[in-house]
């Protein structure tokens, strides 16, 4: 019968992608949630060390940071490990001062809760981080976190 | 008035709108969650009075600029470390040189025997970052087990998959982290 005309198949259909904006909103929403905005610019080299008994740092907005390495600009600044903080080479004198603004920046009732979290590299000497801590006790900053990648066991 | 049809938008672009956002935060995005080992340092002394603790209580651990280990005054290795701190604050056979245990009334607990064991760290100025928290994660590790028995003991599961706040503290008070970071020494000579 000429009344059903068979519809003649023209290739592939199209798929409807009207839907296709909502999926990407919503990996979009994932990644501006999980999203953490870097800070600071390193301008030393950390590779943290490695241990298994790490804890995660909770509540980021209480943590500041100090990292040691050697710096990544080896023929301008030379080989020997320095401390950062925020965006510029410091030395130790340079921490009180650093957590003394840190503080500032955090409410009165968060202060108790800071932590200071030590981003050094693992072939840093233990002279400087000994003088970082003991800045750090002066302070008052008691609190610290040495920063380590989480493995399962540590080789030997 | 007749109600005048409002011209659709057209929302095809749509799709590119959110693709571009998306890449914007897929680039700038680190995931990475901060991890590390947790201390907390002592309050700062003002004067240079001697801690009166026992010598039996104390656990010297020494870490040397050659990244060596001197436990209790003996060269030993970090493998054997979890064990001999374990050994130390549990002082199964109520030795006389292993530390005094103290009986006290915990909350949820009832009386438990708690070590008066301290470990004392110490290290060279020249001795590396990643040997010291070598040694600092295995006696976190000593720790954390000692912990595990007791919660296991007590509650039948491990620490870390203890969730009422009380037993928590409780098992807390029973095994407190005793480790020192003590001044700083320059031993080796760098």
């Amino acid at each position: 019968m000429a009344r059903f005309k068979k519809k003649k198949s023209s290739g592939m259909q199209a798929i409807n992608t009207s839907a296709l904006p909502d999926i990407i909103f919503m990996l979009l929403f994932f990644f501006m949630v999980t999203t953490t905005m870097r800070e600071v610019t390193l301008i030393v080299q950390v590779i943290p060390p490695e241990a298994s008994e790490v804890q995660k740092l909770e509540k980021k907005s209480l943590v500041s940071y100090i990292y040691v390495g050697v710096p990544m600009k080896k023929a301008k600044f030379g080989t020997e490990s320095r401390i950062q903080l925020n965006d510029a080479f410091a030395s130790t004198t340079d921490i009180a001062e650093f957590i003394a603004t840190e503080k500032e920046q955090r409410s009165e009732e968060d202060r108790p809760f800071m932590t200071t979290s030590i981003k050094a590299d693992k072939a840093t000497r233990m002279g400087v981080i000994t003088d970082i801590k003991q800045e750090l006790r002066k302070v008052g900053a008691l609190k610290i976190n040495y920063s380590s990648r989480k493995v399962a066991g540590i080789s030997y | 008035m007749a109600s005048r049809k409002v011209p659709e938008i057209n929302a095809g672009s749509m799709a590119d709108i959110a693709f571009l956002l998306l890449i914007f935060f897929l680039v700038t995005t680190t995931m990475d969650v901060d991890t590390g080992i947790t201390r907390k340092l002592p309050p700062p002394v003002e004067d240079d009075t001697e801690m009166d603790i026992n010598e039996r209580n104390i656990f010297k651990v020494l870490v040397s600029s050659s990244d060596r280990l001197m436990v209790e005054g003996s060269l030993s290795d970090i493998r054997t470390l979890k064990e001999d701190v374990k050994e130390f604050m549990t002082n199964p056979g109520n030795r006389e040189d292993l530390p005094e245990k103290e009986l006290r009334y915990i909350e949820n607990l009832g009386d438990v025997e708690v070590s008066k064991g301290v470990v004392s760290l110490k290290n060279d100025r020249g001795t590396s970052y990643e040997m010291y928290i070598k040694v600092q994660n295995e006696l976190t590790t000593a720790f954390r087990e000692l912990r595990d028995d007791i919660s296991l003991r007590f509650y039948g599961v491990k620490f870390k998959n203890l969730i009422n706040k009380d037993r928590r503290k409780a098992v807390q008070k029973a095994i407190p982290i005793a480790i020192s970071e003590a001044e700083p020494e320059n031993i080796g000579g760098n």
